[in-house]
């Protein structure tokens, strides 16, 4: 497999890294007592800490803290027992402190891995650098007023990890799946909802392009893309642009840019010399966070099992391939659904239905698997009516239909509709009689040695039988009668 | 009424358990002593009626026998402290006419053990400064004046603190102390101030200046006076991450504990070039005070208390820097309106602030500037380390350090501001125990041959403010300072 991008002057390797802002699951926020719901009314939940009043301190919501661990756990990272928070100096309207608090050279939880299926079957590992707690800023809205900004704070102080990658992706489809790897991992955690429309989790992507082996170029950093579509149109739309500029004969800026949604380019923001000069110091309003290694050992022992465990269990003992596996373990609920569905079954035969059927359903119809009709018990009965010769694959799809419209059981659907297959010789000796006796022509051209007829034979059994018929063996006793 | 402004708070505290005086009564001639000492301008805002229900509730309080630790006795607070309801400006353009909605702990400390509130005492702005000369409200003038009779400071940053204790128009006052905010003015005012262990009093609600060595401390006439408001106002808040959550003991207990069998350490490196003669002689009375009582006196060294000055002046301002930040116009406090938000917030800081609060944002942020953040922030913390290292060492052999609290007394209101660094001079027997987040208290010990006061500071282990308190009571004792300034309320003059 080759991730090479052709340009005109050779090829070309893209090298991503992404920083990704996860707001943390938290009922308050990280230094202030107030609430994190989404959709409050503007400057709803608001304390005075968060406000910047006089004379107000910071205090470390420590279930905040415990999500940042239950984190890094699951990034197999180090957990760093001590870490500090720093200040990051920049004044704007909607930062009332006139700084960040965020960990700046001590992070809470140091170098870990995430491991990505991709849909050609192969695996890449991609490297986590460190994962750091921060306050989140508030909104500014420039377009309320002709004159005037107005600024909503209910999301001043909220809790976000940010997630540094290394930068270990070559293409934009590594890294949506790293965002789509990382977002399944942390709703299995249950750290962050995930929910990229509200801006719970949202990406910066650092790109570049080099000649395969040599050292890295310079790079961009494309801000705030808060879905998986804008985040490989960004890439998509910067390594275009990069590899037209060297292949001009010109030098990439080191900048920041923006992501047009309306348009899928990048616009320059600043760059390298006009970024701001953060005066990163220690926070002296809060200690060095210390954590005791019995806290960690303690969320690590509660930890709920993790896609890549249940993954490594779905290719191990079911057998399925580490694509599908990967697949039906991106969503908790999804694996839970597979588990119950399959269990007794054929794994494999589960995993298709899932996966082709099933999915295919849901994204057509707009549902979710929370909303779907088909229970994983019904699932697996349809499953099992296959397996046991009941019906057919054929049939099944029909069946699995009307489950999906009704939520009925596939048991009561065949039997409602009569859909049964047909596996009595003798009544499928009949139906090949009838065929054979109204195409006389065409028997003595197949015996004749038009051998292609033979599927022909078999079509006119099968509609004879509106489909009921049992397809291995209608092939076994049609071959025995033309041959015999 | 006069009598009543010379009792001492536990004096009062007793003649108001028995009846001989009324909680009411004593605030009322409190109140009558702001308005007599109001030339003074140590008062930024009175709050007569508050205080007179307050006291009224005090009353009733001692009557049911649920009476506090200072329960009836009027209190002035540094306007660095947000009272809620009552203005207050940290004595800066930048926060006119701001009222705060909640009440710092410190301060509901105080009125939880039955302090009465008198009003809002001048400050240095932001408390940058060591002459309440930087206060958006003009100085504060010392009730004390040398034989010229020119107008001295009180020293800062808590001089309307000190100046209206000295006064008598506030018993009992708060001040805080980033670099000697509580005990320069304390020396310079003849009464006793203290800066507890860092950690000990909450900073919750008290605007900040230098967050690792921002300490608020008590201000009072005598040092029995002193522990008792320790006692009500210290305290662990889980508000203050830097809280701490150590017991407070009977610092009363304390006092009369007396030093036989301590050991007193003199450290070497704080005779300094240009000290003033009396306050070196001060100094060695002091020790001979308290080997007469009992303690030994042991030389010690403190071998970076000359690099304390320069680290204390980049720390403090770079902490300031930040701390200031807030100060931008967008939500309270003073806005010069613009078309541009980065106009707004220049025209609004350069407004609302004054040349010493700029002058320190402006070191601040170039301190921590990238490029610049090694050579100065670092250092000065490594500086700092080893400061404390200094302390830890020399804590192995003594219970306690004397030094004098200042190298001068109080200097005419005027006289240094052109030359800051002059000013910050003031603190260098002060700035090392912020440093090292120490407890050090300053008491008057003698005046000098213009007839102004001269203090002597005590340094303690962490957490061991009651060391302090014993020493100072001996060394109270031995000096039997009774001299009283000129301009205090009921005086002469």
């Amino acid at each position: 497999m080759s991730n090479l991008v052709e340009g005109r002057t050779g090829e070309w390797e893209v090298v991503i890294g992404l920083e990704v802002h996860a707001q943390v699951a938290s009922n308050a926020k990280l230094f202030s007592g107030a609430p994190t719901a989404f959709g409050a009314d503007p400057n709803a939940n608001v304390s005075l800490v968060d406000a910047a009043m006089p004379g107000m301190l910071p205090v470390i919501n420590q279930e905040c803290v415990r999500q940042a661990i239950r984190t890094g756990l699951g990034l197999k990272a180090e957990i760093n027992l001590v870490s500090v928070f720093d200040r990051k100096n920049y004044f704007y309207a909607d930062l009332p402190q006139g700084y960040q608090i965020s960990q700046y050279k001590q992070p809470i939880v140091g170098e870990g891995v995430l491991r990505l299926d991709m849909p050609d079957g192969t695996t890449r590992e991609i490297g986590i650098e460190r994962l750091h707690l921060e306050q989140d800023a508030g909104k500014s809205m420039h377009d309320q007023h002709p004159s005037k900004s107005y600024i909503d704070l209910n999301r001043t102080g909220v809790a976000l990890m940010e997630i540094v990658s290394r930068p270990d992706m070559r293409s934009a489809a590594e890294a949506a799946a790293y965002v789509r790897k990382l977002r399944s991992i942390l709703r299995y955690l249950g750290t962050c909802d995930g929910n990229m429309e509200e801006g719970s989790l949202r990406a910066d992507v650092n790109v570049s392009v080099r000649r395969p082996g040599a050292e890295f170029g310079t790079r961009t950093e494309t801000k705030n893309l808060n879905s998986l579509r804008f985040i490989q149109q960004a890439i998509d739309y910067e390594v275009a642009r990069q590899i037209e500029i060297i292949e001009d004969g010109g030098e990439i800026d080191q900048e920041t840019r923006l992501f047009d949604t309306s348009t899928g380019t990048t616009r320059a923001m600043r760059s390298k010399e006009d970024a701001h000069d953060y005066r990163y110091f220690p926070d002296p309003d809060l200690l060095p966070l210390v954590i005791p290694q019995a806290e960690v050992d303690e969320l690590s022992a509660a930890l709920p099992e993790l896609p890549d465990q249940i993954r490594d269990r779905l290719t191990g003992e079911y057998g399925l391939s580490a694509y599908d596996a990967a697949v039906i373990t991106e969503e908790r609920e999804t694996a839970a659904y597979y588990e119950a569905a399959s269990a007794g079954r054929d794994r494999k035969l589960v995993a298709n239905w899932m996966t082709v059927e099933l999915f295919g359903a849901l994204n057509k119809s707009g549902q979710t698997l929370a909303d779907c009709k088909v229970t994983p018990a019904a699932l697996g009965g349809l499953v099992g009516l296959i397996e046991d010769g009941t019906i057919s694959g054929k049939i099944a799809k029909d069946v699995f239909a009307a489950m999906f419209e009704s939520g009925k059981d596939a048991a009561a659907i065949v039997e409602e509709q009569g859909l049964k297959q047909v596996s009595d010789s003798g009544a499928i000796e009949v139906m090949i009689d009838e065929v054979l006796a109204t195409n006389q022509d065409k028997v003595a051209e197949y015996r004749g040695g038009k051998d292609k007829l033979f599927g022909f034979f078999v079509g006119q059994v099968m509609k004879a039988s509106k489909g009921q018929a049992n397809p291995g063996m209608v092939n076994q006793l049609l071959r025995a009668k033309l041959d015999g | 009424m006069s009598d009543l402004l010379s009792l001492s708070a536990v004096a009062a505290r007793a003649a108001l358990e028995s009846g001989e005086i009324s909680a009411p009564e004593l605030t009322t001639a409190y109140l009558g002593a702001v308005e007599e000492t109001a030339p003074l301008n140590n008062y930024v805002a009175v709050t007569a009626d508050r205080a007179l229900e307050m006291a009224a509730a005090s009353q009733a309080r001692i009557k049911s026998g649920e009476a506090g630790l200072i329960e009836g006795i009027p209190v002035g607070v540094k306007d660095l402290f947000c009272t809620a309801g009552v203005v207050s400006t940290a004595c800066s353009r930048i926060l006119e006419g701001f009222t705060p909605t909640y009440e710092s702990t410190v301060t509901a400390n105080l009125w939880r053990e039955g302090g009465v509130m008198l009003g809002k005492l001048n400050c240095d702005e932001f408390a940058m400064g060591s002459g309440n000369e930087t206060s958006a409200f003009g100085p504060a003038i010392n009730p004390w004046q040398g034989g010229d009779g020119v107008d001295l400071v009180p020293g800062g940053s808590s001089g309307g603190s000190a100046a209206a204790v000295a006064a008598r128009a506030a018993l009992l006052a708060t001040g805080t102390d980033t670099g000697g905010s509580i005990r320069q003015p304390a020396a310079f005012c003849g009464i006793v101030g203290m800066k507890p262990t860092y950690g000990r009093c909450s900073r919750w609600g008290i605007v900040a200046f230098a967050s690792s060595l921002d300490q608020a401390g008590p201000f009072s006439r005598t040092v029995a006076d002193n522990a008792l408001m320790m006692q009500a106002m210290a305290g662990h808040d889980p508000k203050d991450s830097t809280s701490a959550d150590a017991p407070l003991p009977d610092l009363m207990a304390a006092l009369d504990k007396g030093v036989k069998g301590m050991k007193i350490g003199v450290p070497a490196e704080y005779v300094m070039d240009g000290m003033d003669g009396e306050v070196v002689a001060l100094w060695e009375q002091g020790q001979a005070w308290l080997r007469d009582a009992g303690a030994e006196l042991v030389e010690i060294s403190l071998p970076h208390t000359k690099y304390a000055l320069p680290a204390y002046y980049i720390i403090a301002p770079a902490e300031a820097s930040s701390n200031l930040a807030r100060y931008d116009g967008v939500r309270y406090g003073l806005r010069v309106e613009a078309d541009s938000l980065d106009e707004m917030y220049a025209g609004t800081r350069a407004a609302g602030f004054g040349e010493e609060v700029q002058r320190r944002i402006l070191i601040g942020t170039y301190v921590l500037s990238a490029g610049y953040y090694d050579a100065y922030y670092l250092k000065a913390q490594k500086v700092r380390r080893l400061i404390k290292q200094d302390f830890d060492s020399a804590f192995e052999t003594v219970d306690a350090i004397l030094t004098p609290a200042t190298p001068t007394a109080a200097f005419p209101v005027g006289r240094k501001v052109d030359d800051p660094v002059t000013n910050y001079l003031n603190d260098v027997f002060t700035v090392p125990a912020n440093l090292a987040g120490l407890p050090g208290m300053a008491l008057p010990a003698g005046l000098n041959s213009d007839g102004l006061p001269l203090g002597l500071q005590i340094l303690g282990r962490p957490f061991d403010e009651a060391s302090l308190y014993s020493i100072g009571r001996v060394i109270e004792d031995a000096a039997a300072f009774s001299a009283v300034p000129q301009r205090r309320a009921g005086g002469a003059s």
